[in-house]
C-alpha cells in the first residue's frame, strides 16, 4: 500500500501508538518493547540477574501458567464433565483425538510441574530472606498463589473419572468433613451430595476452568506488581557493596535485551524440555471409577502423600491441625523473623548455612525412624484403651511434634547460640525436608494395604 | 478524645448515603444468597440414596454378610436379627470390603478393619461402620439409604429384629 509509508500513517494507527517509527520493523519493536516494560521495570541490577540467586523458579512457574492456560482450554473443546461420558472423552481424546494424547500430556505434566516449580520457588524466596524489607505482602500472595494452584491440581484430579481420581476426592473430601463445626458443610457443599458423583464432578469443573483461573490471573497480577512496586527482587542491602571503603553503585542493566533474553531462553528450553517429555510419557489414565471399590492401595495425588503420610500417624483433626499450624507459621514468617539486615543472602549467613544442613540431616534421620517407629512398634490406641482415639491419636501426636519442634528451636538457639533468624532457618529445613520425606515415603514405601514396602 | 454524644445531624446528604450503603449490602446479600441456593447440594434422580428392597427374610442365613453395590451397604443378619452398615469407611470415606477369611471389613485406603457388627478391630477408622435403618415388613428387608446414622460403637439395639 503506498499510503502506508513511515511519513504518511493511516491515521487509525496513531490512536495506537503514536510516535512515529522509521519502518515497520522497529514499529513492531516499539509495540513489544513498550508490553515487555509494563511487565518489567526499564533497568534491573545486575546481581538479580545472576541465575544461581533465582534460578528463574518464578519466570517458570508463570510461563507453566501460561502453557496450562492454552492447553486448558483446548481441553475444554473436547471434554464433556458429565459422570456417564467424561471417562469416555478423555479416552477419546487419548486415543481419536489429533495430538489429543500430546495436549493432555502437557497440560497433566505441567500441572505437576508447576506445583514443584512453585514449592521450589517458596523455597528460594525463604532462604534468601525474600520476604523482609516491605516484602511481606508479595509473600502471603505469593502463599496464596501456591494453595492456587495445590485447589487447582486437586480440582483437575476428578476431572478423568478415572479410579484414581475418584478415590482420592474421596479421600480428600472427607478429611475436610474432619474441620469443626463447619467441615461438614464444606464437604457437602464442594460435592454437592454426600459422595462423589455427577454433582461433585460439575462443581469442580466449573472451580477448575472459570473460579481458579479468574483468581490465578488477578493474583498472579498483584504479584508481579506488587514485585515492582517493592523495588524489583529481594537483593542486599546496597550498603554492604563497597571495595576499598568506598560505596560501589551496584551496576544497572536495561530490561531489554539482558532479562528478557533470559527469560526467553529459559521459557523455550522448558517448553521444549516439557514437550519432549509429553511425547515420550503420556498422561496417565486408570481404569473407570467404580463407587464400590477402591483400588489397593487407594493413594492421594502425590503432592498430598506428605499429608496421607501424616493421616496414617495421627487422628485427622491432629494432621489437619499440624499442617494448618505450619502454614500459618509460614504466613506470618515475616513477623518471626524481622531482621532486614541479611536480605539478599542464601542462609542468612555462613552459619545459617550449617543450620539449615543440620536441620535438613535431622529430619532426614528422625522422621524415617519415627515413621517405622510408630509403624510397627508403638500402637497408642492400643496402649491407652480407656482413651478416646482423639486423644490418644490425635492430642498426643499432635503434641509430640509440636514439642519436637520446639526441641529442635531450642537446641539451635540455646545449645548453638544462633540468632533467631538462623534458627528459623534450621528449623524450616527440618519441617520442609520432613515434608519431602514423608511425600517420598507416601508415593514409594506404602504398597498394598498401605503397608511399609521396600520398594526396590 | 473527646466523646462525642452528639448523633450526627441527618442531613440530606447523609441520609441518602445510608440509603446507598443499605442498599448495596442488601444487594450482595441477596446475590450471595442466591448463588448458594443457585450451588446448594442436589440430589440427582437416579443417584446414590432412597429406600432399597433387599429380597426376603429368608434368604439372609444367621451371620451372613451380603453386599450391595448399589445401595453402597452391607446387610449383616446376626443371630438376633439386622443390620445395614455403610460401606463408608469412618476414616476418609474409601469403600470397606467383607474379607470372608478374616471376617471383618477391610478398607485398603488406610489399612483400617471393622468386625462383623461394624465394630473398629484396627484404627485410624475413629468409630464403628455408619448404618442405615431397616423396615421389615410382608417378610421382606427394606433398607432406607437416605440417611446414614453416626454411631460410636455397636449396640444391641441397633439390630431390627427379624
Amino acid at each position: 500500500m503506498s499510503e502506508r509509508t513511515p511519513t504518511n500513517q493511516p491515521r487509525r494507527s496513531r490512536l495506537l501508538y503514536t510516535s512515529a517509527a522509521p519502518d515497520d520493523r522497529s514499529r513492531m519493536r516499539a509495540v513489544a518493547n513498550n508490553l515487555i516494560l509494563h511487565l518489567h521495570p526499564t533497568k534491573v541490577p545486575a546481581p538479580a540477574l545472576k541465575w544461581s540467586y533465582t534460578w528463574g523458579l518464578g519466570g517458570i512457574s508463570a510461563t507453566l501458567a501460561v502453557v496450562l492456560i492454552v492447553t486448558g482450554v483446548l481441553l475444554m473443546f473436547r471434554y464433556d464433565a458429565s459422570a456417564a461420558t467424561a471417562y469416555t472423552s478423555i479416552q477419546l481424546i487419548e486415543t481419536q483425538v489429533l495430538f489429543g494424547s500430546l495436549i493432555r500430556a502437557l497440560h497433566h505434566w505441567s500441572a505437576n510441574l508447576l506445583v514443584i516449580t512453585a514449592f521450589l520457588h517458596l523455597l528460594r524466596v525463604f532462604y534468601t530472606a525474600g520476604f523482609k524489607d516491605g516484602r511481606s505482602t508479595n509473600w502471603i500472595i505469593g502463599i496464596i498463589l501456591f494453595l492456587i494452584v495445590l485447589t487447582f491440581n486437586f480440582t483437575g484430579y476428578l476431572l478423568p473419572w478415572d479410579q484414581l481420581a475418584y478415590w482420592a476426592i474421596t479421600v480428600g473430601t472427607s478429611l475436610l468433613s474432619y474441620i469443626p463445626l463447619v467441615g461438614q458443610a464444606i464437604s457437602d457443599f464442594l460435592l454437592a451430595g454426600p459422595v462423589v458423583g455427577q454433582g461433585a464432578l460439575r462443581n469442580f469443573y466449573a472451580l477448575h476452568v472459570a473460579v481458579l483461573p479468574t483468581l490465578l490471573i488477578l493474583m498472579m497480577s498483584y504479584h508481579f506488581w506488587k514485585v515492582r512496586k517493592d523495588g524489583g527482587i529481594s537483593q542486599p542491602k546496597e550498603e554492604e557493596m563497597e571495595e576499598n571503603g568506598r560505596r560501589r553503585p551496584i551496576e544497572r542493566l536495561t530490561t531489554i535485551p539482558h532479562l528478557v533474553q533470559v527469560e526467553f531462553a529459559a521459557a523455550s528450553v522448558l517448553i521444549a524440555g516439557l514437550l519432549l517429555f509429553a511425547i515420550f510419557v503420556p498422561a496417565p489414565l486408570e481404569e473407570l471409577a467404580n463407587p464400590s471399590h477402591p483400588p489397593n492401595p487407594a493413594k492421594a495425588a502425590w503432592y498430598f502423600m506428605g499429608l496421607q503420610e501424616l493421616l496414617l500417624h495421627m487422628h485427622p483433626l491432629a494432621a489437619m491441625l499440624l499442617t494448618g499450624l505450619v502454614l500459618l507459621a509460614l504466613i506470618f514468617l515475616p513477623r518471626l523473623d524481622r531482621d532486614a539486615a541479611d536480605i539478599g543472602h542464601y542462609f542468612r549467613s555462613a552459619v545459617g548455612r550449617r543450620a539449615a544442613a543440620l536441620g535438613a540431616l535431622l529430619s532426614l534421620g528422625l522422621i524415617p525412624m519415627l515413621v517405622v517407629v510408630d509403624e510397627w512398634y508403638l500402637d497408642l490406641p492400643a496402649l491407652l484403651p480407656g482413651w478416646p482415639t482423639l486423644l490418644s491419636n490425635g492430642l498426643l501426636p499432635l503434641l509430640f511434634s509440636l514439642f519436637g519442634l520446639f526441641l529442635i528451636y531450642a537446641l539451635f538457639r540455646w545449645g548453638g547460640r544462633l540468632r533467631h533468624s538462623e534458627v528459623l532457618v534450621g528449623l524450616f529445613s527440618f519441617i520442609f525436608v520432613s515434608l519431602i520425606i514423608l511425600t517420598l515415603i507416601g508415593v514409594f514405601f506404602r504398597g498394598a494395604n498401605m503397608a511399609l514396602v521396600w520398594p526396590f | 478524645m473527646t466523646t462525642n454524644t452528639q448523633p450526627a445531624p441527618l442531613t440530606r446528604r447523609n441520609f441518602l448515603k445510608l440509603g446507598l450503603g443499605a442498599l448495596s449490602s442488601l444487594a450482595v446479600l441477596e446475590m450471595g444468597a442466591a448463588s448458594l441456593f443457585f450451588m446448594q447440594p442436589r440430589r440427582l434422580e437416579g443417584e446414590f440414596g432412597g429406600v432399597v428392597n433387599a429380597g426376603l427374610v429368608e434368604s439372609f442365613p444367621v451371620g451372613s454378610v451380603t453386599e450391595f453395590p448399589d445401595g453402597r451397604f452391607y446387610l449383616v443378619r446376626a443371630a438376633d436379627g439386622f443390620l445395614a452398615l455403610s460401606n463408608r469407611c469412618t476414616h476418609l470415606g474409601c469403600a470397606v470390603h467383607w474379607q470372608a477369611n478374616n471376617q471383618h471389613f477391610f478398607c485398603p485406603c488406610h489399612a483400617s478393619s471393622f468386625d462383623q457388627q461394624g465394630d473398629v478391630q484396627n484404627p485410624p477408622a475413629p468409630r464403628a461402620l455408619d448404618t442405615f435403618p431397616i423396615e421389615i415388613s410382608d417378610g421382606q428387608v427394606f433398607v432406607n439409604t437416605l440417611r446414614a446414622e453416626k454411631r460410636d460403637r455397636y449396640t444391641p439395639e441397633q439390630v431390627t429384629q427379624a
